[in-house]
């Protein structure tokens, strides 16, 4: 069931969420989180659409903050809010409220989100896009518990870590990294199959790819090894090699789904890697609501690194590094982070709603 | 080489997204033509696959008589998996389950069926790297146990090499009595150690069974009333609507309380009053469920504290339903319970008066397991007789499957001007707070076994603790007399609700 308001408030709002519920005759909330996706109008389907999958398995209720843009003088000095209420079958297994924020209101949407907030439950913020700098300072992200960005939609997705790393406040994470956690789970299942030290790493995926720097400042922190980031051409991330004192350990995915893990001394392996939808990544953000630890120490690591590592050259772009050279290449410069370029580049800003 | 989670840098323990992913190993399923390996073990393998929570290599081998080429039995694991697994069905994951599968034709005493068996595991060693560890699941009747489990010791595939397992996983029945159950331990426990061996009971793998712990010791608002100064009974059910189907061999000769008490409703008692564990391991939890369940008394005379009944032909929701003498291959003359109730006492401190009454039936109203805790009146009412009339007893009723979830049930105004209470519920339901796909009971189970993980398996201990508590009583029913009868779609016989009339109580409709 759908209810439209224009121009209205977010009392008016609530009472059309109790109205609606009563309606379709489930007055019980049995509803564990509140979800506020910040978006821009062209992505708020596909986030929506995302947030709907995952409430199947978190039911929540979700409020889509959606920043109109104004053009002309008269447009940002009138202020105006409208709403969609949905409940029932239209939304997932919660209740879904989109917000169109018009003029002045634009800049004061927590106004509007406070009141509309499940009681006692947990409050997680997503950006799809257009991330704050410093999501934990940014008015909608101080109400959350839970902040989550996509470094991947960013323009420049290297500089932008860096920037998530200086602002990192426990609570922020990354779909970047989320979109890992098979590659590190399949990494750590390999390791636990062979008992010896690695020596090196190299990890191989798209330009662009934040996901691949992330994996990358995962193997180092952990291992404390030097950790090369090659280029290729996708997609995602391709391959990690691990040069290890009993041979060459190497995880392989050229077609973004099914990935060979080859151990030397043990036969090929095939393992299942598919690059994942997000629903399933927004599903997994959901799970836990604590902070995450090891994102911020693989946060932290990076930057460590980029401001006393004094940048070694990038590495030549197209190269098929093959498991000899890895270790090689990486040993000199400690350890060779990504395309890291001059680490304070300003990352960013974001860019504006009002262009 | 064992899963060196301590040594593996890549492991900490405060990187929760990382699942437990069992360490390298395999899975033997012997009756693997049989339903449950079809309709649960192949797509419970599939959905933790699907999930990443099998290692890379893991193997799947079948053993049964067929006449089967490695092919026919990827096709029949392929079929099974679309038709009942939980999670959709992806190409890539088949792909990585299928170089693991393989297949061995024999019969329970067929040497060179075992001596094949053996060829295939070493082969998957070094084809799959599973190091050695293998775990035989016996999906097969009881009376195949003992053959399977000395074939396997002679043919060494239980022997255990350094740094690697073999683990045997067994589905109840547990024997049919104490002696029995005794017997089997015996045989099982020559071959592989007690700690590797691994019995299912798949209500303890339920989500809902083991929130009874998270309830009870995760939460201060319940404990401090979970004792004989609070609560006036607890009522334990589980029903089903459907008769004995295909079952009669197995069933006849059993009957309801050897198939369902002894081990599910006995175990939910256990969690239900057990004392709080010294900690979440399963040393703590197994010493306190055994400490409860050797608390157990019997009603003085059991023939009031016990009632025992068949079904006779009725009408179960609408179809007609034929009664247990007449259903296919049962004996006209059977004895056996497809309903039994049996009232318990706890004898400790913090049960001591508080009466336990288990039951379970076949062709009862509707599917359904539950556990309620139904505490005293209130001691005193401020309100006057005519306006808690309606008012019950308070109740906690944690509902085990189907709609799991948890409800109260409390005392609450009626609106108007008048005063007038009356009894209402306050719902927890799984499906509405968390996940719509669960995992199922058997993924978590077989899981566990891979990881050797033995929280949410019941012991030798228990086992033979629970013959101890129904020995007697199917004792004293086969001595006394013929079993009550109830019509198909009711709630049990006359007798049991006159067992609680006795008690001044009554059986809740679940």
């Amino acid at each position: 069931m759908k209810i439209d308001l224009t121009d209205t408030t977010a009392s008016k709002i609530n009472k059309a969420l109790v109205q609606g519920r009563r309606a379709i005759g489930t007055p019980a909330v049995g509803m564990v989180l509140t979800l506020v996706i910040v978006t821009d109008e062209e992505n708020a389907y596909d986030a929506l659409r995302a947030a709907n999958d995952a409430s199947r398995e978190h039911p929540s209720r979700t409020l889509v903050v959606i920043k109109r843009v104004s053009r002309s003088p008269r447009n940002r000095t009138s202020s105006r809010l409208d709403a969609e209420v949905r409940v029932g079958a239209e939304a997932g297994t919660g209740e879904t409220v989109v917000l169109r924020l018009y003029g002045e209101v634009v800049d004061h949407a927590q106004s509007v989100v406070l009141p509309l907030l499940l009681p006692d439950a947990p409050v997680v913020a997503w950006w799809p896009v257009n991330a704050p700098l410093d999501p934990a300072k940014d008015p909608l992200g101080a109400l959350a518990q839970r902040r989550v960005t996509d470094t991947y939609a960013a323009e420049t997705p290297v500089e932008e870590l860096n920037a998530r790393a200086k602002a990192y406040t426990p609570g922020d994470t990354d779909l970047s990294w989320t979109r890992i956690t098979p590659w590190r789970s399949m990494l750590a299942a390999a390791l636990d199959q062979v008992s010896c030290e690695v020596k090196a790493v190299e990890v191989e995926g798209e330009e662009f790819n934040p996901s691949c720097e992330l994996l990358a400042m995962w193997l180092a922190d952990r291992l404390d090894v030097p950790v090369k980031r090659s280029l290729s051409s996708g997609p995602g991330l391709t391959a990690v090699r691990m040069d290890t004192s009993c041979g060459s350990i190497a995880l392989g995915r050229s077609d973004g789904a099914l990935a060979t893990l080859s151990i030397e001394g043990q036969p090929d392996r095939a393992v299942a890697l598919k690059r994942r939808e997000t629903a399933e990544l927004i599903a997994e953000e959901l799970r836990r609501l604590d902070p995450d630890d090891t994102y911020a120490s693989v946060l932290r690591y990076g930057v460590d690194r980029l401001t006393a590592a004094a940048a070694p050259a990038e590495p030549p772009a197209g190269e098929t590094a093959d498991e000899g050279t890895a270790a090689a290449g990486a040993s000199e410069g400690a350890a060779a982070q990504a395309p890291a370029k001059k680490a304070a580049t300003k990352a960013p800003a974001k860019r504006a709603a009002a262009k | 080489m064992t899963s060196v989670h301590g040594a593996n840098p890549l492991r900490d323990a405060a990187d929760r997204r990382l699942p437990r992913i069992a360490g390298p190993s395999g899975l033997v399923i012997f009756g693997v033509t049989g339903d449950l390996s079809r309709k649960k073990l192949m797509p419970a393998v599939y959905d933790l696959a699907n999930r990443g929570l099998l290692p890379p290599g893991f193997s799947l081998v079948g053993f049964a008589r067929r006449e089967w080429q490695d092919e026919d039995f990827t096709k029949v694991v392929h079929d099974a998996v679309k038709e009942h697994a939980r999670t959709p069905f992806r190409e890539e994951v088949w792909q990585q389950l299928i170089q693991g599968m393989r297949f061995v034709q024999g019969t329970f005493d067929d040497d060179d069926a075992f001596e094949r068996l053996r060829g295939t595991i070493e082969e998957l060693d070094k084809a799959q790297g599973t190091g050695g560890n293998f775990a035989f699941y016996l999906s097969v009747p009881p009376k195949s146990f003992p053959v399977v489990i000395q074939q396997l010791k002679k043919h060494g595939l239980a022997d255990q090499t350094e740094g690697s397992w073999r683990r045997a996983v067994i589905e109840k029945p547990f024997g049919h009595d104490l002696r029995s159950a005794e017997e089997l331990n015996a045989i099982v426990h020559e071959v592989f150690a007690p700690d590797q061996v691994f019995r299912i009971d798949h209500y303890l793998g339920k989500e809902t069974v083991q929130n009874i712990l998270a309830l009870r010791f995760a939460n201060q608002m319940f404990e401090p009333i979970w004792n004989r100064s609070f609560v006036d009974h607890v009522q334990i059910t589980m029903a089903e609507d459907i008769g004995i189907g295909g079952r009669a061999g197995y069933y006849d000769g059993i009957g309801a309380a050897r198939d369902v008490i002894q081990n599910h409703l006995l175990q939910l008692m256990a969690l239900t009053a057990m004392e709080e564990p010294a900690s979440f391991d399963a040393d703590a939890l197994a010493a306190e469920k055994t400490k409860v369940l050797g608390a157990v008394r019997l009603p003085r005379d059991l023939g009031r504290g016990t009632v025992f009944a068949q079904y006779t032909a009725g009408w179960q929701g609408g179809e007609k339903a034929v009664g247990y003498l007449q259903e296919e291959g049962i004996d006209p003359a059977s004895k056996t319970d497809t309903y039994a109730a049996i009232k318990l006492g706890i004898d400790n401190r913090r049960w001591a008066g508080v009466p336990f009454y288990l039951r379970t039936g076949k062709r009862l109203g509707r599917r359904v397991t539950e556990i309620a805790v139904v505490f005293q009146r209130a001691p005193h009412s401020p309100f006057d007789t005519t306006a808690t009339e309606e008012l019950g007893q308070n109740a906690v009723v944690i509902r085990v499957q189907p709609d799991e979830g948890v409800t109260v049930r409390f005392g609450s105004k009626v609106p108007g001007t008048s005063m007038e209470i009356r009894d209402v519920s306050m719902d927890f339901a799984y499906g509405e707070s968390f996940t719509e796909s669960s995992p199922e009971a058997y993924e978590r189970l077989i899981l566990d076994v891979l990881l050797g993980d033995s929280n949410l398996f019941p012991r030798t201990e228990e086992v033979e603790l629970s013959w101890k508590i129904l020995d007697p009583i199917e004792e004293h029913w086969d001595g006394h007399g013929r079993p009550a009868q109830y019509p198909a779609g009711t709630w049990g016989p006359v007798e049991a609700d006159e067992m609680l009339e006795r008690d001044g109580r009554s059986w809740r409709r679940p």
